[in-house]
C-alpha cells in the first residue's frame, strides 16, 4: 500500500547468529541514497525482535539478510508472523547467501524478492517501488 | 474522515501497537485526518512526562535514552520513544540507526520505539514530533523519550515538545567559552557529561558550574549537572532522579515558559 510521496520506510534486518552484515550495511546505506527511509536492526536478531520491530516502526519493507544457511527457516518464519500481526500488505524480500534452489520455495513462502550478492542497488529499489 | 482513521484511534485507545504505529504514520505523513485524531484523542492526554534529550552527533544520546529507559522500566514505568535522524537534503532517504542502541528493549511490551525522518525540518525534530509524542501519550506511557537528531547549537525544535531537557556533552565538548554561547546551552534543564570515562569530564563540570554561576537568572545554578558512562550504566539513576526533581519542581519548563511567550512555535497546537 503505497503513501504517495512519502518515503518509502524500510528495515533491513539480520536474524539468526550470522554475523555478517556487510551486505545488510551496502544495503541500508544504498536504499538511503534511493530516498528511502531505513531502519538497520543490526545482526543476531530473533524473528521476534524484527517482528515487532516492523510493527512498531509501520515500514513498508521488510529485508532480511541471512548468509549463514538459516534462510529457509528464518525467512518464512518471519513472513508468516507478519501475517499473524495483521501486516499482511508488508513487502518481505531477502539475500545474502541463497542456493538458486530454494528461491521457488521461499517465493512460495511470501519472500517475494531474493537478491544475491552483485545485485545492483537499483534493482532492488526498483523492485521495492513495483511491489509495495 | 476515513471510517479507518476512527477504527486506528479507538484501536489504539484500546492497546493496540500496531493501530498506534499506523496512526503515527498518518501523523508523520502530515495525512488529512491528523486534525481529527488529534481532536480523538485530546481528552486522553496529560499521563505522560515528556523528556528531551538532545545533543552533538555521537555523544552518546541514544545509548543513554537507553540506560535511562531500563531505570524506567524498574520502576514500573512504561515508555515511548520517539527517536529521530536527519533526512538527506540531497535525495530525502535516511538511515534511522538509533534503534540499534536500544535493542534490550526490542520485546518488552511496555516499550514502544518510533524512529523517525526529519523530512526537511530544521531544529533538530521533524515537523510532527509534536503530535507523534501526543499519540504516545494517550496510548498510556507514563514516559515519552525524544531524542533529537545530532543538533549543534541552534537547533532547539526540541523547547516545543519536551517538559524537561538533557544535554548530553562528551568530555571533550568544549571550553568555558563554548558554554557561553547562547542557544543549546541556555535551554538544557539538565547538563550531562557523557563517556566520562573518557577524557577530562571533571573539567567540563567545572567550566559548566561556573558558566551557570556567572549568569543573570540565578535559578540557573540549581541546573543539574551530571556525569555519566551510559554505556556502563553509571550516572544513570543518578539522571532519572534529576529528571524526577525536574519534574516536581519550580525549574523545569520555566525557560520553555519564556520561550513560548515570546513566540509561539509554528506547529504547537
Amino acid at each position: 500500500m503505497k503513501k504517495t510521496g512519502k518515503p518509502i520506510r524500510v528495515l533491513i534486518a539480520k536474524p539468526g547468529l550470522d554475523g555478517h552484515d556487510r551486505g545488510a550495511k551496502m544495503l541500508t546505506l544504498g536504499l538511503r541514497d534511493e530516498g528511502m527511509e531505513v531502519i538497520y536492526t543490526g545482526i543476531r536478531q530473533t524473528s521476534e525482535s524484527i517482528v515487532e520491530t516492523a510493527v512498531q516502526e509501520d515500514v513498508d519493507v521488510v529485508g532480511l539478510s541471512s548468509l549463514s544457511g538459516a534462510h529457509n527457516y528464518y525467512f518464512p518464519e518471519i513472513a508468516d508472523m507478519l501475517k499473524g500481526k495483521g501486516l499482511n500488505q508488508v513487502l518481505v524480500i531477502g539475500g545474502g547467501i541463497i542456493p538458486p534452489d530454494d528461491v521457488a520455495s521461499l517465493k512460495e513462502k511470501g519472500i517475494k524478492g531474493i537478491f544475491g550478492p552483485g545485485t545492483p542497488i537499483k534493482e532492488v529499489a526498483t523492485f521495492i517501488r513495483e511491489n509495495i | 474522515m476515513e471510517a479507518n482513521t476512527e477504527e486506528l484511534v479507538k484501536g489504539m485507545l484500546g492497546g493496540s501497537v500496531v493501530c498506534l504505529a499506523k496512526l503515527i504514520t498518518q501523523v508523520e505523513n502530515d495525512g488529512a485526518d491528523v486534525p481529527e485524531i488529534m481532536k480523538m484523542i485530546a481528552p486522553h492526554l496529560g499521563r505522560a512526562y515528556y523528556v528531551g534529550i538532545t545533543g552533538a552527533p555521537g555523544v552518546g544520546k541514544s545509548t543513554l535514552t537507553d540506560a535511562l529507559v531500563a531505570i524506567a522500566r524498574g520502576k514500573g514505568l512504561s515508555v515511548g520513544i520517539v527517536a529521530a535522524d536527519p533526512s538527506s537534503p540531497l535525495h530525502g532517504g535516511a538511515v534511522l540507526g538509533d534503534r540499534i542502541r536500544m535493542e534490550q528493549h526490542f520485546l518488552d511490551k511496555e516499550v514502544f520505539i518510533r524512529s523517525m525522518a526529519t523530512r526537511g525540518n530544521y531544529g533538530g525534530l521533524p515537523r510532527s514530533t509534536g503530535n507523534v509524542v501526543k499519540l504516545l501519550d494517550a496510548f498510556g506511557k507514563d514516559m515519552v523519550i525524544v531524542e533529537t537528531v545530532g543538533v549543534g547549537q541552534t537547533e532547539l525544535g526540541i523547547t516545543e515538545v519536551a517538559d524537561a531537557i538533557v544535554l548530553v556533552l562528551s568530555p571533550e565538548s568544549g571550553d568555558s567559552i563554548q558554554f557561553m554561547k547562547a542557544g543549546i546551552m541556555e535551554v538544557a534543564d539538565v547538563l550531562v557529561v557523557n563517556k566520562a570515562d573518557h577524557g577530562n569530564p571533571e573539567g567540563i563540570v567545572f567550566e559548566l558550574k561556573t558558566m551557570l554561576r556567572m549568569s543573570a537568572d540565578s535559578s540557573r545554578e540549581e541546573t543539574a549537572i551530571l556525569m555519566t558512562q551510559a554505556l556502563n550504566r553509571i550516572g544513570i539513576e543518578e539522571l532519572y532522579q534529576a529528571l524526577e526533581k525536574c519534574r516536581q519542581g519550580k525549574k523545569c519548563g520555566q525557560l520553555l515558559g519564556q520561550l513560548a511567550n515570546k513566540e509561539q512555535p509554528a506547529h504547537k497546537e
